[in-house]
């Protein structure tokens, strides 16, 4: 532990902190959108925008995944209020990912988009990982969290899964496999280290469970 | 340096040209990195002369040109080509340089010689991306590529001194390059140091790495799409921003259609 008292931040502070967030990653945003709509953004302002919201998905869920071994270590409870805020930001960005590969690579062609979808498995593998971020979106509301009781937790382990599919489609858009996300992968596995308690419990409890009655091969 | 050149008219065009800064600042050239700026940035310092430039191989009369040789044993033009990149955007550049048919033709090619192949500089100490992995990409270095010979001799095929009046920047290819104007622009090997006639098909860098994403012949088609994007179609890189952004569609032979003849018979979704 870092801290010899658990840091706790009050309803003030809390304010300022998520004003500050949300202006960074809301004007981040808007700003490479100006750049690109200004043609300041390299000599190709869709590959651009695409690179800059696409890394800036699989940066955003790594912060997601930091924040609650982060509020143990410190300690400080109070980080994972920023949890799902963070979290929704990622699905932000993700969405303009997508849209603006709809939009300007697209050019708005659905069905160009569908057959996309179904003929590059790097592209099934991205679009799948923005449907998951959507359910885990819809799904973060209070009221509907509360609903779902012992499922939301099962459904929201997907972010997982989602990192593991965004990353997946990063490495496989690329022309080789020696490049930025190697260093995405290794960090992968540091946040999974972070887990493993939680990894070694799952592993153990899917052990126990009585394993389902095979038909006796006659 | 400003170079001194002719322009033929057979070479200009009425498309928008792709903008200096564009086109120096935008480059694949995984020596210098991976990421499209990486050149620019890392391939400043690239000593480019004294520079040795070898023709042998199945040649009766082998050559070397040296640094000055590159730009004055030949007469030089100007030249207004599409280039498509095989990642589905393109550029309109103005370069300057002299057939490699003229060059070919000075070394006496052999009757048996059936293929040219190309050779980038290897030299770890200047270009990071051979020296590193991460740098480079994972490429076996250095980077090599072929062309058939009746290729290398047609009129358009232009090894490039210079662009836009003056010579290389580093990024683009400094001091001599390969501009083939119908095929993907990964077959514009840059930086050469080495050209040299066999009677056997040359490896090609991209082919060897994935052989079922470039083929040797790399020819622009819109009908045979690379597994993961489609070639139908291409983003003209110009000016303008993201709401002025040009998709238009890939032409066959980049708009070549002079080539067509040299692949009459082939089968072209086979030889990619």
């Amino acid at each position: 532990m870092l801290l010899k008292k658990p840091l706790r931040l009050s309803r003030p502070w809390l304010l300022v902190l998520k004003t500050l967030v949300h202006l960074y990653l809301l004007g981040y945003l808007a700003l490479t959108f100006y750049q690109a709509v200004t043609d300041q953004l390299g000599a190709d302002p869709v590959q651009g925008l695409l690179n800059f919201t696409g890394i800036g998905t699989v940066n955003l869920l790594f912060a997601t995944l930091t924040i609650s071994p982060m509020a143990r270590w410190l300690p400080c409870g109070d980080l994972m209020r920023f949890r799902r805020m963070v979290g929704l930001y990622a699905f932000a960005y993700a969405a303009c990912h997508f849209s603006t590969y709809l939009v300007f690579e697209l050019q708005l062609n659905f069905a160009l988009l569908s057959s996309e979808i179904a003929k590059r498995p790097y592209i099934l593998v991205g679009f799948s990982a923005l449907m998951l971020l959507l359910a885990l979106s819809i799904t973060s509301f209070m009221a509907i969290r509360r609903k779902m009781g012992k499922r939301w937790q099962q459904l929201h382990n997907m972010v997982y899964l989602c990192l593991f599919l965004a990353l997946l489609h990063y490495s496989w858009s690329l022309k080789t496999v020696w490049g930025d996300p190697l260093i995405y992968w290794a960090a992968t596995l540091l946040v999974l280290y972070t887990r493993r308690q939680k990894l070694k419990n799952w592993w153990l409890s899917k052990r126990r469970k009585p394993a389902p009655v095979a038909k006796r091969a006659s | 340096q400003p170079l001194v050149f002719t322009k033929s008219a057979k070479y200009q065009t009425s498309e928008t040209q792709t903008p200096y800064d564009k086109v120096t600042t935008y480059n694949n050239f995984y020596e210098f990195g991976t990421d499209k700026s990486d050149p620019a940035e890392n391939a400043q310092g690239f000593k480019t002369d004294p520079w040795t430039l070898t023709i042998d191989g199945m040649v009766e009369n082998p050559l070397t040109l040296d640094h000055g040789a590159l730009t004055k044993r030949f007469a030089l033009e100007e030249r207004i080509y599409r280039m498509r990149c095989v990642e589905a955007w393109s550029m309109v550049i103005p370069w300057i340089g002299f057939e490699l048919g003229t060059l070919i033709k000075a070394a006496k090619p052999l009757s048996s010689a059936k293929y040219v192949a190309f050779t980038t500089l290897y030299d770890p100490a200047q270009m990071p991306g051979q020296k590193s992995r991460f740098v480079g990409g994972g490429i076996n270095y250095p980077y090599v590529e072929g062309l058939r010979l009746d290729e290398a001799m047609h009129p358009l095929t232009l090894l490039s001194v210079g662009l836009y009046g003056k010579t290389l920047p580093p990024q683009n290819g400094a001091p001599i390059r390969l501009v083939v104007p119908w095929k993907y622009g990964f077959k514009g090997i840059k930086s050469i140091v080495r050209v040299t006639l066999t009677d056997q098909q040359p490896g090609s860098t991209w082919n060897i790495l994935a052989p079922d994403e470039y083929g040797f012949y790399a020819n622009v088609n819109p009908h045979v799409d690379h597994p993961r994007w489609s070639q139908k179609t291409e983003r003209r890189i110009t000016t303008g921003g993201l709401f002025s952004t040009k998709v238009i569609p890939t032409e066959m032979f980049n708009g070549y259609q002079e080539v067509a003849p040299l692949y009459q018979g082939m089968d072209l979704k086979r030889f990619f």
